[in-house]
């Protein structure tokens, strides 16, 4: 009762979700312009944008699926940890003599196989998901204790499956994923405006979106609501382990390998994206698109940023000097 | 030296396009037991915080000692020996007294360096200066309310308060508390502590207070010494309305309950409960907040697995082991808090309405948004919803527009047992009365059954046909018909220990 309940729907105005959209529309224009101008021949080159599609993707869907984690207030620190056991696994499976020998004969078999595999590392990251929810919402562990502890359970399995070295010998129609165009454009690029369409559409249109969204809010009243939150928290992390397992085809697809402590960055790049995209890592709020405007702009920035030969160390604290500085605008500008 | 240790002089102020106070005066003299009455919205918080230095008023002085005094902050107003003791206590849970009492003296102290002997010291003679046994100790969180109460009023002794404003404070407490709490308070008086109670209990405004103040809608409407007010008198100024609200007495056809409960318990709170409801009855239950009447509805409406005994909806046993399952059958809650427990206060009024039913609203994968759109016109023409669009976030209502949400979103889940737990807290009084007719109708015209838990007794007497009096799990007392008068029922909640 002595809260001041006059000040709050005001801050939640100027926070509205458009208002932040149009921000990171124009933090996005304005670095594009910025490394335009200091890369004059450098930057506006077809190469470039092109190897952004590739590299891009992987980071991408591992935002999206941070978002889904914070959503209802909660976080997956084992994303990456996901994303290689499921490259992993994969891996192994195009190990099996009965399989390597089916793709040897080449054919229908390699795309086949190829299939198998992709079902195979979505499974393992489901499984994966079901894992973390289970934890978090029925032993109500949080999630940072839980999603930190599974990660390096994940990890080390991957370790013991590949017994350090990083496993390579993908055929062709998997390395074809990370690498390879349809229509022109990357497919990996493809496959991350389908999963943000399909992941946009499923936070918005669908009982589950919705009751995250709710359930981020005020978790005391989606109980009284009649939310059923320990199913729908599960359902959030089975959905963002298949993403992740998603990510780690990707990366493996691209690199033709896969190891147990690739992208150990993406880990905090992609906390960082989230936020950065208007995600509420309180809860109840987050937009795919928000997470893809700034997924952008730190490439666009990222990218920029290398062809002037900056050090890759470097980078990392700007990227997170921006974050600072993204929050710190976002909470002037609430201030008012 | 003037007469008034604080005057409030034409006080003014709004918040937006609300005018929460005008031309509003208060006036406080040294070692006077004041109170301050008004229902909810009236002012009453507005004016303590005022007083106390967080809202700097838009019209009018402040006067301390006869002096003005300007602008006034918080850090000012506890220089002036100014403290207000909130519902909540503001004390910290997890710490012990001794800590808690030492924490504010030592900021006020600008000390940085904790000294535990003497903060052991310091809370063992405020303690014994109340006159109370409390170990210094103990922790915080571990008190009963009156005993956090105490060590609130201690913190406050240890500022140096020379008017101690108490917000509610008899709320929580059971009667001996109370009794215990007004002897701290003649003994704090004696000292010449000036206490100002803001409160909307006449009785013990009527016992323990020398002067009375009355707001109503942000203006000062009755002030005077207290022996020239009695119950009659302070409820017309505080409602400007004489109590001719006609009570609710409607004609219930005899017939099976739609809702029987029998031998009820939830192990620690609630004791072997027998209630039944027809369709058309609205049931009171009143009782002090500890009773056993929240863990009761709480264990109607699926929340409370330890729960046994027996539930039964038209005859059929129908026990909710989950919320979800309570819902489905037909059982509506509208729980006690409504912004923490309630609304999802940032999202649209829309979600907040159509929450319960979203598996409901479901073709195929996804939400049938035609379908949320009319289910949400619907309650928004039913209950009357002031809002500029389904859109608009539900921490944008006012009290009453968010408790027709709540009504609501129960409505549209089908619900034809409706459990209202304290249905007009922080309500104006308007609002308070379309909320009565709205619950009225959907018993008479909709054959509801309603269990309302209140604080309220007159909300109770008016708008129910029967009432329980619980206490310490158990239903103590059951009125109905002519024996349903506050006094009565007032009378039976005083024997209670």
């Amino acid at each position: 009762m002595t809260t001041t309940p006059e000040t709050r729907p005001l801050i939640r105005r100027l926070l509205g979700s458009d208002a932040a959209i149009a921000q990171l529309v124009v933090i996005t224009v304005l670095i594009f312009v910025a490394m335009t101008a200091m890369n004059p021949d450098k930057f506006l080159r077809y190469y470039n944008f092109e190897s952004i599609s590739y590299i891009m993707p992987e980071l991408g869907i591992l935002s999206i699926a941070m978002m889904i984690a914070m959503l209802t207030g909660g976080i997956d620190l084992s994303v990456v940890g996901v994303a290689n056991l499921a490259a992993i696994v994969a891996g192994v499976y195009f190990r099996i003599p009965a399989v390597q020998e089916a793709i040897g004969a080449g054919g229908a078999g390699v795309v086949m196989h190829t299939v198998a595999a992709v079902l195979i590392a979505l499974l393992v990251g489901l499984a994966a998901g079901v894992i973390n929810g289970l934890l978090i919402a029925r032993l109500r562990i949080i999630p940072i204790l839980a999603t930190l502890g599974t990660g390096q359970i994940f990890a080390g399995l991957a370790l013991v499956l590949t017994g350090g070295p990083a496993i390579v010998g993908f055929p062709q129609t998997w390395a074809w994923i990370g690498t390879g165009k349809i229509l022109g454009l990357a497919t990996p690029l493809w496959v991350l405006i389908v999963v943000a369409l399909l992941v946009a559409v499923a936070l918005t249109r669908t009982t589950l979106g919705v009751s995250l969204m709710l359930i981020g809010t005020n978790p005391r009243a989606a109980i009284f609501a009649g939310i059923r939150s320990g199913r729908m928290i599960l359902y959030s992390y089975m959905l963002t382990g298949v993403l992740s397992a998603i990510a780690g085809v990707l990366l493996s697809g691209r690199t033709n390998s896969a190891k147990a402590d690739f992208g150990a960055s993406y880990l905090l790049q992609a906390v960082l994206i989230a936020v950065l995209g208007g995600t509420n890592p309180a809860g109840g709020k987050g937009r795919v698109l928000g997470v893809l405007l700034a997924l952008i702009a730190l490439m666009l920035l990222s990218s920029g940023l290398q062809i002037m030969r900056m050090s890759n160390f470097l980078i990392d604290a700007v990227w997170g000097g921006f974050l600072v500085v993204v929050i710190a605008i976002n909470y002037l500008r609430s201030q008012k | 030296m003037s007469d008034y240790l604080i005057e409030l002089k034409n006080i003014g102020k709004r918040f937006g396009g609300v005018r929460a106070l005008e031309d509003v005066s208060l006036a406080i003299r040294p070692g006077e037991i004041h109170c301050l009455a008004g229902e909810n919205g009236s002012g009453k918080s507005t004016i303590i915080k005022v007083m106390s230095g967080i809202y700097t008023p838009d019209e009018g002085e402040i006067v301390i000692d006869g002096e003005p005094v300007g602008r006034l902050d918080p850090i000012r107003a506890v220089g002036h020996g100014i403290q207000v003791i909130y519902q909540d206590f503001s004390l910290f849970g997890n710490l012990t007294v001794a800590e808690n009492l030492a924490l504010n003296t030592y900021l006020l102290e600008g000390r940085s360096r904790m000294d535990w002997h003497r903060a052991h010291e310091m809370a063992r003679d405020v303690l014994a200066r109340i006159g109370v046994a409390i170990d210094p100790d103990a922790e915080v969180g571990s008190l009963p309310t009156s005993g956090k109460q105490i060590v609130a009023i201690a913190r406050a002794i240890l500022a140096r308060a020379r008017l101690i404003v108490m917000d509610e404070p008899t709320t929580a407490l059971t009667r001996h508390e109370v009794e215990a709490l007004f002897t701290i308070v003649r003994d704090l008086k004696a000292q010449g502590i000036a206490i100002l109670f803001v409160s909307h209990k006449m009785r013990e405004m009527l016992e323990i207070s020398e002067r009375l103040t009355v707001f109503r809608n942000g203006r000062k409407v009755a002030e005077g010494a207290m022996r020239d007010f009695d119950e009659a008198t302070i409820t017309h100024a505080m409602t400007g309305l004489d109590l001719t609200d006609d009570p609710y007495r409607p004609e219930i056809p005899d017939g099976p309950p739609l809702l029987e409960v029998t031998g009820l318990s939830v192990p620690g709170t609630v004791e072997r409960v027998a209630l039944s409801l027809r369709p058309g009855e609205i049931v009171g239950i009143s009782g002090l907040i500890g009773s056993g009447r929240t863990e009761l509805a709480r264990a109607l409406f699926g929340m409370e697995p330890r729960m046994t005994g027996e539930i039964r909806l038209d005859g059929r046993p129908a026990r909710p082991r989950s919320v979800q399952e309570a819902i489905a059958r037909g059982i509506a809650y509208v729980p006690e808090d409504r912004l923490t427990e309630g609304l999802f206060l940032p999202q649209s009024i829309e979600r907040n309405l159509v929450v319960s039913i979203l598996d409901r609203l479901r073709r195929g994968l996804f939400l049938d948004r035609r379908a949320v759109r009319a289910r949400t016109a619907e309650m928004f023409a039913a209950m009357q919803i002031a809002a500029p669009s389904p859109e608009t976030p539900a921490g944008n209502l006012s009290g009453g527009n968010a408790q027709r949400v709540m009504l609501g979103r129960w409505l549209l889940t089908g619900a034809r047992v409706l459990i209202l737990n304290g249905p007009t807290v922080g309500v104006d009084v308007g609002s308070k009365a379309t909320i009565h007719r709205i619950i009225r109708d959907l018993a008479t015209r909709d054959g509801l059954a309603v269990l309302m838990i209140s604080d309220d007794v007159p909300e109770l007497v008016t708008n129910c046909n029967r009432i329980h009096v619980m206490h310490r799990g158990r239903f103590v007392a059951e009125l109905a018909g002519a024996e349903m008068t506050e006094t009565r029922i007032n009378d039976t909640l005083k024997t209670l220990t």
